[in-house]
């Protein structure tokens, strides 16, 4: 593996085209904050949110292409984990009927 | 399960950067990428204790949140996420230019993130005068009386629940700010030794880590970002 | 495989102790086995530290009234204990002592994979220790050593911040710590030496390592906030501002319940390699203990708010909670069930770590068991803060935890020192901490299922029996833990020198000279064979394991 582990890197061009997916996003997200989506504003936020943070993760952190899976298996033991924080506290708060 | 049985040792010998307890040079560099990943992870971690309690009470007090949301300045917010996404491009951009051997271009990209870094500090900077000046820091001095929102209707709002909202507001930012003055000082001395001629295409492992934990902070404000200031505007 | 037998006896080679003298060649080492001494000095002065607290509880509980100290006093004492205890002996010392001088042998590797990381872990847990002695000796904390708001927040009137900063700074030493074993586990294993290859003591390390980077940061997070609030008087626990005193509890145990692991799991690990070499046999099961010990860490995160059954979380969560917290059952019962398999048939011998692996096995199941009654809401709801829960963790902590360290440091004492410790004073030590253990804990069990409340400098007098037993019980076990601390003490000077291998153990550790040289192995070695292959290494006597 000590030969092929470096060929992650992607062209300028292409690095720049995320970086203006990533604007773009943004842009997206606060025009939408603007328009009255009743429950879907924060979903829509947070799915843009979710999309760019992907981008990040796979192409500038270069976890697609990666020579092991390992790398990918952190970021997602990770997540699951503050998955795990977040949906059984939830389990807690959304549950309470003296609230 | 294979990656610790490369035993050719000879052509390394002479690499400044091995250091003497890796058999070579890919097994440092892989070593050193899955801990910065693992750092990474309790960085998640970290910041996931406060992205809980701020989910826990803004279901629980989900009036108050929203109007202390509202006197964000969401065009602070926008820019400094655009200014973040394109350090993260030149830092990007900075690894390619190591990965190249183009040291000047890569100190470059380094000085241009380290100012942009101090771009986004600054609108922090401003943004936290606004809120002392509108009395939206918790403590004595708290007071929230704009229970209005853009549209002119009233919310009914118990000051003491908004001011929960902007002690969420000034830790998580804070923190993340924190981690951002950090990320400034470790490119300005990554800058400095690039600039020496430090990184080499054979070895620039301690650009990449960085690069890697400015990408995860970036990551953290993308979510900041719509939670403090966007999702709250109609509600 | 042949047995490797370095004669000892050969001209004085450079070890990894007599390599440099001076106070630098120690304080700034990156050698993984000196680091892993200077935590073996500094976890000691804090477990006779926390020890010491531990004997005031007991001695202020011997009569019913208040005669040794009053209510304010008895709550800094208890607290003091318990967060000693916690912070700055349990959780570093199998991993921190063990496991630092131990991962880099078993797996083949000349040190761990970021030797200044190890420094440095080090150097973070000596600057939490001594701001925690700081904040002992100016006043101390009388929260309990969980931190419960709104107390520490708005109630007490003690160095609650202090207190607050040093666990924070320990926890970012465990990081590091679980981070480099991660990072050393997966890149520097020896060639040939495969997952399924690998010793359970570095499994154990490695599941410990995991628990390590996923709940330590909460915690450090979590009292970020406490002593933010406390000193700006933000409301974020505080009911007063808004804020849920239980998000806190929430917070604190996603990482202490895990916590509990890291002290245990690495314990357990010890105990793997201990059934094994006494019993000359492969474990039974390895896959299966191996992974029960990532099953641990990560069921672990599942069941942390069995701790607040009574502090007022829904009931449907408590169901889920209580459900979760049985699962945890199954990997332990794994254990214990195939370290006893694994003594079927085997040639057993009584040297003194297995005497401590036995203890071990007995203790904690009965620590275990206990732990499934507190699972079960209706129990739990009775016992909560009585003494059937102190009595409970400290069968898992103090007769498990302890005893798979003080096994594991008498196994690898002479891989460590060179030199064998004193037989017959191991034996009786390990017979009096035994003794001990239970006279001081069963009795609490009994106290706290017919009501004596947790936490309190003063009980009816109908207490007083138990109460006395409990306190002399723990005068056994302070001779217990004495002995061992003066024995080997001695034998570093006295001690009979040792073998490579005294105990004709399997394992790379084993392989190399006593004490090892710097590096660990004069040549990297290469890995043909399958952990525990005791059934390939020759039979020798191992009632008197010494050598010479």
């Amino acid at each position: 593996m000590s030969e092929n582990a470096e060929h992650t890197s992607h062209s300028q061009g292409f690095y720049i085209a995320i970086g203006i997916g990533l604007l773009v996003g943004t842009a997206t997200t606060v025009g939408a904050a603007f328009v009255n989506l009743g429950p879907f504003n924060p979903i829509i936020a947070l799915l843009i949110a979710t999309i760019k943070a992907t981008l990040v993760v796979l192409f500038f952190m270069h976890v697609k292409g990666a020579s092991e899976k390992l790398t990918g298996a952190v970021v997602v033991s990770g997540f699951f984990f503050l998955a795990i924080l977040l949906t059984l506290s939830l389990a807690d708060y959304l549950t309470r009927s003296w609230r | 399960m294979h990656d610790s049985q490369t035993t050719t040792v000879e052509h390394e010998a002479h690499n400044p950067a091995l250091l003497h307890h890796f058999a070579d040079a890919q097994q440092q560099k892989n070593a050193a990428s899955l801990g910065m990943w693992l750092f990474l992870v309790t960085e998640i971690m970290f910041f996931g204790g406060m992205f809980c309690a701020y989910l826990v009470y803004r279901l629980a007090h989900f009036n108050a949140f929203a109007a202390g949301s509202q006197q964000l300045s969401i065009w602070m917010g926008a820019t400094n996420t655009a200014v973040l996404i394109v350090s993260s491009v030149t830092v990007v951009l900075a690894v390619k230019a190591a990965e190249a051997g183009k040291r000047k271009l890569l100190v470059g990209y380094l000085v241009v993130t380290v100012l942009l870094g101090m771009t986004f500090l600054t609108v922090k900077g401003f943004e936290y005068r606004e809120k002392f000046e509108k009395h939206h820091v918790p403590g004595p001095t708290f007071k929230f009386t704009d229970t209005f929102d853009d549209n002119g209707k009233q919310i009914p709002v118990n000051p003491k629940e908004a001011q929960l909202f902007f002690s969420l507001y000034f830790v998580m930012t804070g923190m993340h700010a924190l981690h951002m003055i950090i990320g400034c000082g470790l490119f300005s001395v990554l800058a400095v030794l690039a600039w020496k001629g430090h990184y080499t295409p054979g070895y620039f492992t301690p650009i990449e880590n960085a690069g890697l934990y400015w990408h995860l902070v970036d990551i953290i404000w993308i979510y900041l970002f719509p939670l403090l200031y966007l999702i709250s505007r109609h509600s | 495989m042949a047995s490797i037998g370095i004669p000892a006896n050969q001209a004085p080679k450079t070890n990894y102790l007599n390599n440099g003298h001076s106070l630098k060649s120690w304080l700034l080492t990156t050698d993984h086995k000196r680091i892993a001494l200077l935590y073996l000095i500094s976890v000691t002065v804090f477990f006779f530290l926390g020890g010491f607290f531990a004997m005031l509880i007991r001695l202020e509980l011997l009569t019913p009234q208040g005669d040794l100290m009053q209510a304010d006093t008895y709550n800094k004492v208890f607290t003091m204990h318990g967060m000693i205890m916690v912070f700055f002996f349990l959780i570093p010392v199998v991993p921190a002592v063990l496991g630092n001088f131990l991962v880099p042998l078993m797996i083949g590797a000349k040190d761990l994979a970021f030797p200044r990381i190890n420094l440095l872990s080090w150097y973070l847990y000596i600057t939490a220790g001594v701001l925690f002695l700081h904040c002992m000796l100016t006043g101390g904390v009388d929260t309990g050593w969980t931190f419960y708001t709104p107390y520490s927040t708005a109630g007490s009137n003690t160095n609650v911040v202090e207190a607050g900063i040093s666990v924070f700074i320990a926890g970012f030493s465990s990081i590091f710590t679980g981070l480099n074993f991660i990072v050393t586990i997966h890149r520097m294993r020896a060639p040939g030496l495969t997952w399924d290859r690998l010793p359970l003591f570095i499994w154990a390390n490695y599941a410990t390592s995991l628990i390590m980077i996923l709940g330590t940061p909460v915690i450090a997070i979590t009292v970020v906030l406490v002593a933010v609030e406390r000193l700006f008087h933000l409301g974020i626990f505080d009911p007063r501002l808004g804020g849920d005193p239980l998000l806190f509890q929430h917070l604190f145990w996603f990482y202490s319940h895990p916590a509990v692991y890291i002290m245990i799991l690495p314990s357990m690990g010890v105990v793997s390699e201990l059934v094994a070499c006494f019993a000359r046999k492969r474990i039974f099961g390895y896959k299966f203990v191996a992974l029960s010990s990532i099953a641990i860490a990560v069921f672990g995160f599942l069941v942390w708010a069995h701790h607040m059954f009574v502090a007022g979380i829904s009931l449907y969560a408590a169901m889920i909670f209580s459900f979760l917290s049985f699962s945890v059952g199954v990997p332990s019962a794994v254990k214990v069930f195939n370290w006893t398999a694994t003594l079927y048939k085997g040639s057993i011998s009584y040297a003194t770590p297995m005497l401590y692996a036995f203890g071990f096995i007995g203790l904690f199941t009965i620590g275990g068991l206990t732990g499934l009654m507190l699972a079960t809401i209706g129990i739990d709801v009775h016992v909560t803060d009585t003494y059937f829960v102190v009595a409970h963790f400290h069968y898992v902590m103090v007769g498990g935890v302890l005893m798979g360290y003080l096994g594991g440091l008498h196994f690898w004492w002479p891989k460590i020192s060179g030199r064998m410790y004193p037989e017959g004073w191991a034996k009786l030590s390990a017979l009096l901490v035994f003794v001990g253990f239970n006279l001081t804990f069963f009795p609490q069990f009994i106290l706290g299922y017919v009501g004596m409340p947790r936490r309190y400098w003063q009980y009816p007098p109908e207490f007083q029996v138990l109460n006395v037993l409990s306190t002399a019980g723990a005068s056994v076990l302070a001779v217990g833990y004495l002995l061992p601390m003066i024995y080997l003490f001695w034998s570093l000077r006295y001690g009979p020198i040792a073998d490579a291998n005294p105990w004709n153990a399997a394992g790379l550790e084993w392989k190399t000279t006593s004490p090892p040289p710097t590096f660990n192995f004069d040549e990297t070695p290469v890995v043909t064979w399958e952990a525990y292959n005791y059934d390939e290494i020759p039979q020798k006597e191992l009632e008197a394991p010494v050598a010479r």
